[in-house]
């Protein structure tokens, strides 16, 4: 039984699922603490995702840039890069869908991969600048990142200043072809056809028209498990890790370390673009927005990826656990008044607890060496 | 003195475990006081986790330990510089920056109203120190300026300075050249002289005739036994410690040198610090022939090595193999052109360490058609080849083709390096400190594997501060120092006490 209980708690996976059970209970605690009931805040949570069908594709909805940020920063960490540019290439990935999808008129599908293929140029570019600053003059891409995360910000700004992109007196720029957008039946449903259809059939009703359902998380999953498998069956992936575990053994034995890195940032760039690009094209208003502050999905990717310790596939599951806890987090918060920062604590302790995994490696010796004893 | 205070260390029965792993399987060691006691075992063989569990840093599963007769749990390093236990551990513990004085005092700083640094009167403590035991240093001298026997001085001090009693060396003339291991046994005699009691972790023989008393063997956790040194041989040391008769001569043929392959021409290398730490070197290497360059750590040979593998740039010079110029082209390049590298880091420069052993046996050959097709890896061509090469190559444990390749011990882990870089056939095998940190038993191994080579008619550039190593395998023997070849032998025309002064920078003696 204690060998059992060892071995479990080496796997990885477990160590995280640990990680967040401690999670809900630190908050729990916080939850306590501030006078709210843990049980009913939790179970608020719960039930406000999974009691509709509307509520649950909103946390799918808001799942697919994370996911996709998140792969982004778990890629760039394979070779040893902290990508804190999400946040800008992300926008950039926007931008380039906005002004590829809003200009040009082309077949359904094809217009879709246009898009995409145009944001992770874009995206793809921006990181691999940064990529290029470390490998050729040693700047830190934590640096670099930071500030192209600002000016992508302002670029965005500055594009919807511009006339003939930005609507005069809006703070949108023009918005991408309807037929481009990939939101399920996006123009059966508002057909008059449709309209007829859907007045007949309320759920089906509030889940069309009452939310942006769009085709966007199941291109993040096959995106991910494409990552999955450049990373792990393929030379280049090969390269990528290797580079990251060992720089200089990687350089001695013929690997360019350089160029892997350049390419890194240039994919990890272009999967933050992807999610950028998802979200025009699935998400109202479809059009690039005047912003105050950054997006946010760039840093959620951080989280994402620190909770899933850099696996592309946990990537999924910890993107889908970030933005329901999210979309809870706000629910509790209008119902019961419990404060939705508690949200930040637990997210907080789970990538504390994750990054202290050794912890629970060290729980399992202990386990382990008692067992020998027994056997002694 | 009564039978109970005749030992300063006494260890009984020690079991430790890592993992399922038994590191330490009932050991006992016993140290008199005021003696030079030797641990000798093979790499792996636990000395170095016996040492760790006396000086707190690691705690036993089971077991006593009795310092002077007192039974202590040694919690950690502080219970360990409590009982007067100061270790000198492979790797220095210096900071660069700082002057003798300073690294000696640092933690137990000469203070003057309650705050301020007294620098001159630990100075003043530091000489007195120094003519006590005989220990010759500057106390002004930078650490980064001073020689590596200086410095083992200096971490020597750094232990007599906390009133250490016992003292712990581990491996301590991995890098010192022959003169200064014949003046750290002068040292620590004097040490025994003024009562101290010395342990020293070591797997070379000679070093062990030459300084200990006592001999404690240890082969794979277990104890085998205590010796004393003056009763036996170093051939009966070594059976002990590998637990089969060692060959501890190089057997090998005489070379048959043909037509010059591999060729330096006048280099010369700037370090970053714009100093040429290589002058004006040339080298030629024929084919079927071992080339040593004998000299002591930081006379140019790791510019040279990161020169040849175009690691770094060169200044001015050529480097070539079978006529094609290298230098300042890729490591790539390099490799495809035929040589191939042993480094002296294994761990840094040899090694994926997380990475599966299998995969470290590909990385330089991954992206080529045997173990890739359309850049997707071919995993069951990976793992085969990973198990012919760990069958061929006697790497341990057998069934270790998945698992990370830190796990294996040094010298298999330097067995992994050497049939990956033979595999690949090169033309010019470059062997930097090939046996570095490894037993006899492996020594022996990777030394017939690079006559082996030469013998199929290839060429290997030997590079080694061991000199028995440059002496034993070499077929010509140059002489680095400084940055240039100052002497070269053929076989058997040199001994180890006349390259010991070239190395240390001596005049070569003219035929009388």
């Amino acid at each position: 039984m204690g060998s059992k209980i060892a071995e479990l708690l080496d796997k990885t996976a477990t160590k995280i699922i640990l990680a967040i059970v401690l999670g809900f209970i630190v908050g729990a605690l916080a939850l306590a603490g501030a006078g709210y009931d843990p049980v009913a805040s939790y179970a608020m949570m719960f039930t406000s995702i999974f009691s509709s069908p509307q509520n649950m594709i909103q946390v799918l909805i808001l799942t697919t840039p994370n996911i996709l940020t998140g792969l982004s920063v778990a890629f760039a960490f394979k070779t040893g890069l902290f990508n804190i540019g999400g946040e800008g290439q992300y926008l950039m990935g926007a931008t380039a869908a906005v002004m590829v999808g809003g200009v040009f008129n082309l077949p359904p599908v094809i217009n879709v991969l246009v898009i995409i293929l145009a944001a992770v140029i874009a995206a793809g570019l921006y990181g691999a600048l940064a990529g290029f600053l470390k490998a050729r003059f040693g700047i830190h891409e934590v640096i670099t990142t930071i500030m192209l995360n600002w000016i992508a910000l302002y670029f965005n700004n500055y594009l919807i200043s511009v006339p003939g992109i930005g609507l005069k007196n809006t703070q949108y720029s023009f918005p991408i072809q309807q037929n481009a957008w990939t939101n399920v039946l996006s123009s059966w449903k508002t057909s008059s056809q449709g309209q007829v259809y859907l007045a007949a059939h309320p759920t089906l009703n509030t889940i069309l028209l009452g939310t942006d359902i769009n085709y966007g998380f199941i291109i993040a999953i096959v995106v991910a498990l494409l990552i999955s498998f450049l990373l792990y069956r393929t030379t280049f992936g090969y390269q990528i890790r290797a580079v990251g575990l060992n720089k200089d053994a990687a350089e001695g034995a013929g690997i360019k370390v350089k160029k892997n890195i350049v390419m890194t940032m240039f994919i990890a760039g272009g999967l933050s673009g992807v999610a950028g690009a998802l979200q025009m094209t699935g998400t109202a208003p479809h059009a690039l927005v005047t912003l105050a502050t950054q997006p946010g999905y760039g840093f959620n990717g951080i989280t994402v990826a620190l909770m899933a310790n850099s696996s592309p596939i946990g990537c999924i599951f910890t993107a889908l656990l970030l933005s329901g806890l999210q979309f809870g987090g706000s629910t509790i918060q209008m119902n019961l008044g419990a404060p939705s920062e508690v949200v930040n604590i637990m997210i907080g302790v789970i990538v504390f607890f994750v990054a202290v995994a050794s912890m629970f490696t060290m729980i399992s010796e202990r386990l382990k060496r008692r067992r020998i004893k027994v056997a002694d | 003195m009564n039978a109970q205070q005749q030992y300063a260390v006494e260890m009984q029965s020690i079991y430790k475990y890592f993992d399922t792993f038994c590191a330490l399987n009932s050991v006992n060691l016993k140290v008199k006081k005021g003696s030079i006691h030797a641990l000798l075992g093979e790499n792996g063989a636990g000395k170095t986790t016996l040492m760790n569990i006396l000086y707190g840093l690691y705690r036993p599963d089971s077991g006593k330990i009795l310092i002077n007769g007192e039974p202590v749990e040694m919690k950690n390093p502080n219970v360990a510089i409590e009982h007067k236990i100061g270790m000198v551990h492979q790797h220095f513990k210096l900071v660069e920056k700082f002057t003798v004085a300073q690294n000696i005092i640092l933690g137990q700083e000469v203070v003057k109203a309650g705050c301020i640094l007294d620098l001159a009167r630990a100075r003043k403590q530091v000489r007195e120190l120094s003519q006590t035991y005989g220990l010759a240093v500057d106390p002004d001298a930078k650490i980064e300026d001073i020689s590596v026997g200086m410095q083992q001085r200096v971490e020597i001090l750094k232990a007599l300075y906390r009133g250490v009693e016992i003292l712990i060396l581990d491996e301590p003339t991995a890098v010192l050249t022959p003169q200064e291991i014949s003046e750290l046994v002068n040292t620590m005699h004097n040490l025994t002289a003024n009562g101290k009691t010395i342990i020293i972790i070591t797997h070379k023989l000679k070093e062990i005739k030459k300084s200990s008393e006592y001999c404690t063997i240890i082969r794979r956790g277990k104890y085998i036994d205590t010796v004393d040194v003056k009763s036996v041989t170093e051939q009966m040391l070594a059976s002990k410690m590998v637990g089969r008769e060692v060959n501890l001569i190089v057997e090998k043929t005489k070379a048959n040198p043909q037509d010059v392959i591999f060729s330096i021409d006048n280099l010369t290398i700037e370090d970053n610090r714009k100093i040429e730490r290589v002058k004006d070197f040339s080298l030629s290497v024929r084919r079927g022939e071992i080339v040593g360059i004998a000299g002591i750590d930081g006379n140019g040979q790791k510019e040279l090595v990161e020169a040849i593998t175009c690691l770094t740039k060169v200044k001015s010079g050529k480097i070539s193999l079978n006529g094609v110029e290298l230098q300042n082209t890729s490591p790539h390049n390099v490799i495809e052109n035929g040589i191939c590298t042993i480094h002296e880091d294994r761990q840094k420069r040899g090694l994926v360490l997380d990475f599966p052993v299998k995969y470290n046996f590909i990385l330089e050959n991954h992206h080529k058609p045997q173990f890739a097709a359309h850049y997707v890896l071919k995993e069951q061509a990976i793992s085969k080849f990973a198990e012919d090469s760990i069958k061929a190559y006697d790497v341990r444990p057998e069934n270790c083709a998945s698992e990370p390749v830190k796990a294996l011990s040094g010298g298999n882990q330097q067995k992994v390096i050497i049939a990956r870089e033979l595999s690949n056939n090169p033309e010019l095998l470059l062997a930097f400190q090939p046996t570095r940190g490894l037993d006899v038993g492996a020594i022996e191994f990777i030394h017939n594997a690079l006559i082996k080579h030469r013998d199929s008619g290839h060429s290997i550039l030997l590079i080694s501060f061991e000199l028995d190593e440059i002496i034993n395998v070499s077929d010509r023997i140059c002489v680095l120092y400084d940055g240039r070849i100052v002497a070269e032998f053929q076989q058997g025309e040199v001994d180890e006490y006349e390259l010991g002064l070239l190395m240390a920078g001596g005049e070569k003696k003219d035929g009388i």
